[in-house]
């Protein structure tokens, strides 16, 4: 697990959202599918926000997948450090960050990996980070 | 059932500060009331209808409406971030085409130079997913920056065509609070807030506020003003949708324009003047493309070369310095985009920007976040 120069608050815990944290706790990054429809999305939800349907089921993501779009903050606080989307192999793609890298070396379309990232007192965060050799 | 032709924007008023350390948040509300019913030659004691949004301090309305001593039989608390006031205005009318109300006011305000930015909304079920990941505005419209470059091959000299265009307006307006005509030199040349936008990319923090009033049609014919017809308008949300099909190139700007062009009876090409919610450059050139001023992916070459310069260009745009260089009151932009194309279709913008016989204009707004999640608003007002 690598330290990260923000102090990132622990996460906000609900019913319905505890099993995410517990799964990240353990290094495991949840997705929700749906299945009704076949649909998986992110971030979880009871009800299936493509059908409405409560049969979603949690499902464990390879934690693989490529960025959508990114962009690294310059100014301020702590930085800088690169915001992202990255789309999942599962198909869901997610607001995350890119880490333990050199922000200025990355490009949208390269392929990333799973890094949880320690939260103040909480269960971590799923940032990624590059996977050496994968450039698109 | 429509609300084209079932309102008027009467009266418009734009606070003069930018900076405003000795104001209170509701005493900045109270001076646009104040000010845009002057305007519309009305008071107070004329308003049936209120509406404010996520700026209004306190409880909303109901804060509000009993410290500024009115009695509205309509309220209207709808919250879509700096799009909120464009869609107020279409919210005003159906309420007055529906008989709600008669004189409806809308404020905003806020002091965000002055004081503390209140951020994060506690209990968002997206909140624990997304508050770490550190976006803020710019870097989460940087986002849809990077997007469009990579799938358009959009260039970071055209974006700065748009806030040259805007600094070119600016010069005009001695309220600005940036008044130097900048180059697309100077842009690139700014420092690098969060790639691939510049600072000078971005949009002003500002103190201030502003009001709108919108009346009735018969109200409206009892005024001294020029009838500035509510034609159509339209609105739309769109956010991250479960992280399926994620398109950031697309804002919900591309819902919310046909609504407003279907129901006006008019197409792009007969709009005269628009104001474009310019809280970055990016922002401006994604809502150009999805109201139909161009194609999708054209936006870059449209926005060049001063093509929304008034005077220059095809599309005369933000004629009072819009956000990027005039005024963002209380981060949230929409009612100066009003006000502004107010301004244009009565011929009151300052005449070295004035579109000549303007007879129909746009305003359009993106509230929220672009990235990831927000609302878009669009309005089509004639001068009748």
């Amino acid at each position: 697990m690598m330290a990260d120069p923000r102090i990132l608050r622990a996460p906000d815990v609900n019913p319905e959202t505890r099993p995410f944290w517990e799964a990240a706790a353990n290094g495991q990054l949840l997705i929700k599918r749906c299945t009704a429809c076949g649909e998986a999305h992110y971030y979880p939800r009871t009800i299936c926000p493509f059908c409405g349907s409560s049969e979603t089921v949690w499902e464990t993501s390879a934690g693989l997948g490529e960025i959508y779009t990114m962009s690294t903050l310059r100014r301020g606080a702590h930085t800088p450090f690169t915001l992202a989307y990255v789309t999942l192999d599962e198909g869901p793609t997610m607001i995350t960050n890119i880490t333990d890298c050199d922000p200025d070396t990355l490009e949208i379309g390269q392929r990333v990996t799973l890094r949880f990232v320690a939260s103040d007192g909480g269960a971590p965060y799923p940032m990624f980070t590059p996977i050496a050799d994968q450039k698109v | 059932m429509t609300i084209r032709n079932k309102a008027f924007v009467a009266g418009a008023f734009e606070h003069p500060l930018r900076l405003a350390p000795d104001h209170s948040t509701p005493q900045l509300h109270a001076e646009c009331a104040r000010g845009a019913l002057a305007d519309a030659g009305l008071s107070l004691r004329d308003v049936d209808g209120y509406f404010c949004a996520g700026d209004a301090p306190g409880f909303g309305a109901l804060s509000m409406a009993d410290y500024l001593g009115i009695a509205p039989r309509h309220v209207d608390n709808s919250e879509t971030g700096g799009s909120s006031y464009i869609l107020h205005v279409a919210h005003a009318a159906a309420a007055i085409a529906a008989g709600k109300c008669s004189v409806a006011l809308i404020t905003l305000a806020g002091r965000p130079r002055s004081e503390a930015f209140v951020g994060f909304r506690p209990g968002a079920p997206e909140g624990a997913f997304e508050n770490w990941v550190g976006a803020s505005t710019q870097n989460s419209y940087a986002l849809c920056a990077a997007r469009h470059m990579h799938e358009f091959g959009t260039t970071s000299e055209q974006l700065a065509w748009i806030k040259v265009a805007a600094s070119t307006h600016a010069q005009h307006n001695p309220h600005a609070m940036l008044r130097d005509v900048v180059t697309v030199a100077d842009v690139l040349a700014s420092p690098m807030i969060s790639d691939p936008l510049h600072r000078l990319d971005c949009c002003v923090v500002s103190d201030g506020g502003g009001a709108l009033v919108v009346v009735s049609p018969e109200i409206a014919r009892s005024l001294s003003r020029p009838l500035v017809a509510v034609r159509g308008a339209g609105e739309a949300l769109k956010g991250p949708n479960g992280g399926r099909n994620l398109d950031l190139t697309t804002s919900a700007a591309a819902r919310s324009g046909p609504l407003a062009f279907a129901e006006a009876g008019i197409t792009p090409a007969d709009i005269k003047y628009a104001s474009i919610y310019d809280s970055f450059t990016i922002t401006v050139l994604m809502q150009i493309e999805d109201l139909g001023f161009c194609a999708k992916g054209q936006g870059g070459r449209f926005v060049a070369d001063g093509n929304l310069i008034s005077g220059v260009g095809k599309l005369p745009f933000n004629t009072d310095g819009g956000g990027l260089c005039n005024n963002h009151p209380a981060n949230r932009g929409g009612i100066t985009k009003v006000i502004e194309a107010v301004r244009q279709l009565r011929g009151e913008a300052h005449p070295a920007v004035q579109v000549p016989n303007c007879d129909l204009a746009l305003a359009t707004g993106i509230g929220g976040s672009l990235g990831i999640r927000h609302g878009a608003a669009t309005l089509i007002m004639e001068r009748q």
